[in-house]
């Protein structure tokens, strides 16, 4: 028979409980040296032979307290969730601190499984742990395990068998001493009907430590709850009198004495040596002038390998890509001459928007097995101790520089991940600004549309302009989380900035790879789900309601026309006549067409001529066309004929698509929102693209490339230069005022969802898409419409606005109306 | 004196948290009891926050934090 048993892991930050999940459940979950990482509760399934065992990794915490989400989530589920069993994942190096969450485990009654992880770095340090003595003492089984290298799975698994098979129940108590009266007394009052559910005496020292979730759960359950406060009060007002000190911090004092004697009793212990040389490593890497410049070395290597080496891999990718997609619409349906069926349209749509998304493959394998290392080797938490006081002066915390850095804050990033980073951000306000200003730095989507505008409008200053614009976002986002913070952010709570700074460790190469390939694969589910879901719709936006049959009609009408003048132009005598005679012209048409894209970027001749012979195959007839023989006049008459009707072919095209768009819902829209844009310079097409950057920002440059097309054809030209010569009347200014806008750009959909997720509040979603979008709007305006004023170029306006963004940044990063960031309740005098 | 008034490479032993709430229930969750010996070790490059060692392991704290944090001081 099987059955199935629910079982709690529970353990402190950074004690390598996530480890101990994958070792059991075999499930690849998000691990990392760095504290506060899990945050939401994961459940894998493992079985021990006819046992299946259900396994819920909750958040790490210190203690059980209701000072934080963690603890609280933690908390409630051992409490209301019943589960057979905790086991207690505990940092065998560091058991003395640890055994504070232990104890309040077992206060809770629940059957609890110690495991001594990370065994082999307490071995290196030549601690032995007496694990028999440390069981008796807390009433429970220990057993040892090294989670990283898989040691210990069976034991481990094989006691949460055991264990939840058995009604053991739980033997360890504390004893409090002259608080046990006071223990006693509240444990009688509370009536033990009321309160089946969960330990009386665990509440009796909750109410007395003045929990708020002890209070709440007695206010909803009990009548009489005013009644029993008021008796905790006088209980607690009497042992302060006595003891000079408030229950809490005696029973705190009581737990962490016992804890001492444990450990003293259980453990032979050394000195940490590996302390020793972290404490030599952070003497340089915390360093007053070393310290910034490691930072921004690392930052600096970390944007380098991943965008600058990585966009190299993404070559050989591409042409993979491209030849993938090449075979895929030769399945479409064959393209109409001057319009192509409807399903053809969608389908090339949709592999370039996939295309166009799945190239940065290798820059998010860099990139987050980079992370991976930073967070692995302990150097994280570092960054947050060098970088904390500079982002406190903004109303972010120290901990706000992984969000950041994963969204880009150079350049490269995605928001998604960022947003997600938050969650380890202890202090609510902090936490916020920070959520809302991730979508201000440059997320790798953004960086196509600054590459093409910057080598389209400021081909003589490209660098320095890449350097603006990666840059300027974070004097722009600085000053915005300051204003924020001080605004619609004021009332939220703040938290105390107390972080542990784990000892130094060698990533292993198995954690890298796997979570970098986690990661990317997550980002990859993405763009297949939501991304090309949306790109289906800004499809259908840009395509309906579409042109009318008349409109189509004097198209056609233009066609025929040209088809009559082409055959002027070859003569009646021509020997080729008839083969070209009627609809046959239409084929060749295509003919043509198809073996000119086939040709295109072949630069070696032997490619170039097995392609000739290809095609010279697929239609005998229409071979002495391709390639005309010396001295076949009418076939090269042919040939000139053709490169005219060939060009009337695109601009009937193009204009069609331009119609078509002007026609299309977009369109419509994009045109509406001209009179708010056009201060910034944005033309209903540039509307149109931004737009359908909502969606993915991705979709900016392909939608600007669908606009800036001449035809399928015509893909000979990079879409800068297409951009360079198709804008007609743009400016670098204009391209100024357009990056600007895409730098501060609302959240895109994905990421949207994220901060949703991790605000729980949708009021902050539409926050921080209304605020980005007027601020975008805002910012961009100004910028042009005050530099066409001044008469600046594009080059002045840009270090025009950036060093007003440095000096905001500065003024406001010097104002500081709260003398006292942290409010601290002061210890009321006995 | 509080634990924030000390610079790097000084040692002292806790004497009692002035702080209450969600910061005395953190820097008891962390070791800081009456009693323990603390070292610390460094000041951020700004100076805020500081690196402690404290129960054999190292962690940060913000300097307005360490000084709700009563102690006696050893050596300078």
């Amino acid at each position: 028979m099987k059955r199935k048993a629910l079982v709690a892991l529970a353990g402190q930050p950074n004690c390598g409980k996530s480890t101990v999940f994958n070792m059991l459940t075999g499930a690849r979950q998000h691990v990392a040296n760095y504290p506060g990482v899990t945050v939401e509760k994961k459940s894998g399934f493992f079985a021990v032979d006819e046992t299946k065992i259900e396994l819920v990794d909750l958040p790490g915490t210190y203690s059980l307290s209701s000072y934080s989400l963690e603890e609280r989530v933690a908390r409630d589920f051992l409490i209301h969730d019943h589960p057979v069993l905790a086991v207690n994942v505990i940092e065998a190096p560091n058991l003395r601190r640890s055994l504070s969450l232990t104890f309040q485990i077992l206060e809770l009654e629940l059957p609890t499984l110690v495991v001594l992880n990370m065994m082999d770095m307490a071995e290196k340090r030549d601690m032995v742990i007496d694990t028999a003595a440390l069981s008796k003492k807390l009433g429970a089984p220990v057993v040892t395990s090294t989670a990283c290298k898989s040691q210990g799975r069976e034991e481990v698994a094989q006691t949460i068998k055991r264990m939840s098979a058995s009604d053991a129940v739980v033997s360890f108590r504390i004893d409090y001493g002259p608080l046990e009266y006071a223990i006693a007394k509240i444990e009688e009052r509370l009536p033990r009907e009321t309160f089946f559910f969960l330990p009386r005496r665990w509440l009796a020292i909750k109410l007395l430590e003045e929990d708020a979730g002890a209070i709440h759960i007695v206010r909803e359950n009990a009548p009489d709850a005013d009644q029993i406060f008021e008796m905790v009060r006088e209980l607690s007002a009497g042992f302060r009198k006595e003891n000079g000190e408030i229950p809490e911090s005696y029973m705190a004092c009581c737990r962490h004495v016992l804890a001492g004697e444990i450990v003293a009793a259980c453990v032979v212990s050394p000195k940490d040596s590996r302390y020793v040389l972290s404490d030599r490593i952070d003497a340089v890497v915390c360093n007053k002038f070393m310290g910034p410049l490691i930072l921004v070395a690392v930052i600096f290597l970390l944007y380098y390998l991943s965008i600058d080496v990585g966009y190299r891999l993404t070559g050989p990718l591409v042409n993979q890509l491209l030849a993938f997609k090449a075979t895929l619409s030769s399945l479409l349906p064959a393209p109409g001459v001057i319009e192509d069926p409807l399903f053809r349209s969608l389908g090339i749509w949709f592999m370039e928007s996939m295309v166009a998304l799945l190239t940065y493959i290798p820059i998010f394998l860099i990139l987050f097995a980079l992370i991976a290392v930073l967070e692995d080797s302990g150097y994280m938490p570092r960054m947050a101790f060098i970088l904390d006081k500079l982002f406190r002066n903004f109303g972010l915390h120290g901990q706000s520089t992984l969000p950041l850095i994963l969204a880009g804050v150079y350049m490269g990033g995605c928001c998604v991940p960022g947003v997600m980073a938050t969650k380890g951000i202890p202090d609510e306000r902090a936490r916020l600004a920070t959520i809302l200003i991730v979508p201000m730095m440059n997320c790798l989507a953004k960086v196509p549309l600054y590459v093409v505008l910057v080598a389209a409008f400021f081909p003589q200053d490209r660098t320095l302009a890449m350097f603006f614009i990666s840059t300027v976002t974070l004097f722009m986002a600085l000053p915005v989380a300051k204003v924020l913070t001080l605004t619609v952010l004021r009332k939220h709570d703040q938290a105390p900035f107390i972080m542990e700074m784990p000892a130094y460790h060698f990533p292993t190469l198995k954690v890298v790879a796997g979570r970098s390939i986690e990661r990317t694969w997550i980002f990859v589910k993405k763009i297949v789900s939501i991304v090309a879901a949306v790109s289906v719709v800004i499809f259908a936006l840009l395509q309906f309601p579409g042109l009318g049959e008349e409109r189509l009609a004097s198209f056609e009408d233009r066609w025929t026309k040209a088809t009559e003048e082409f055959r002027t132009k070859i003569g009646k005598d021509n020997a080729y006549q008839g083969l070209l005679a009627g609809e046959n012209l239409d084929r060749y048409v295509l003919f043509v067409d198809a073996y000119r894209q086939a040709t295109m970027g072949l630069s070696d001749q032997s490619a170039a001529d097995a392609v000739a012979v290809e095609f010279a195959a697929r239609e005998p007839a229409f071979a002495p066309l391709l390639k005309p023989a010396a001295g076949d006049k009418d076939a090269a008459a042919i040939r000139t004929a053709m490169r005219a009707l060939d060009n009337t072919r695109k601009t009937i095209r193009r204009e069609i698509k331009n119609e078509q768009l002007n026609a299309s819902f977009l369109g419509a829209l994009g045109e509406m929102l001209v009179p708010v844009t056009r201060y910034a310079g944005f033309d209903t097409k540039v509307n149109i693209s931004l737009l359908a950057a909502f969606a993915a920002k991705e979709s900016t440059v392909s939608t600007l490339g669908a606009l800036y097309t001449v035809s399928d054809g015509e893909k000979d030209a990079s879409l800068d230069k297409r951009l360079q010569t198709e804008m007609v009347g743009y400016t670098p200014l204009h391209a100024l005022a357009l990056m600007l806008f895409m730098a501060l750009y609302p959240p895109c959909l994905a990421t949207s969802i994220m901060v949703q997720i991790q605000t729980k509040s949708t009021k902050w979603m539409l926050f921080s898409i209304g605020y980005l979008m007027f601020l975008g709007i805002t910012v961009s305006s100004a910028v042009f419409t005050g530099a066409s004023l001044l008469g600046l170029s594009g080059m002045q306006a840009m270090w025009t606005f950036y060093g007003f963004a440095v000096l905001v940044t500065i003024v406001l990063g010097l104002y500081n109306p709260q003398p006292k960031p942290v409010t601290i309740l002061k210890e009321k005098p006995a | 004196m509080t634990l924030g008034e000390l610079g790097p490479g000084c040692r002292c032993r806790v004497r009692r948290l002035r702080a209450r709430g969600v910061l005395c229930r953190r820097l008891m969750d962390l070791g800081f009891y009456p009693g323990v010996g603390v070292k610390v070790l460094r000041n951020a490059p700004l100076r805020d926050p500081v690196e402690l060692e404290i129960d054999g392991y190292f962690l940060s704290i913000r300097r307005s934090e360490a000084h709700e944090v009563e102690v006696e001081s050893h050596e300078a």
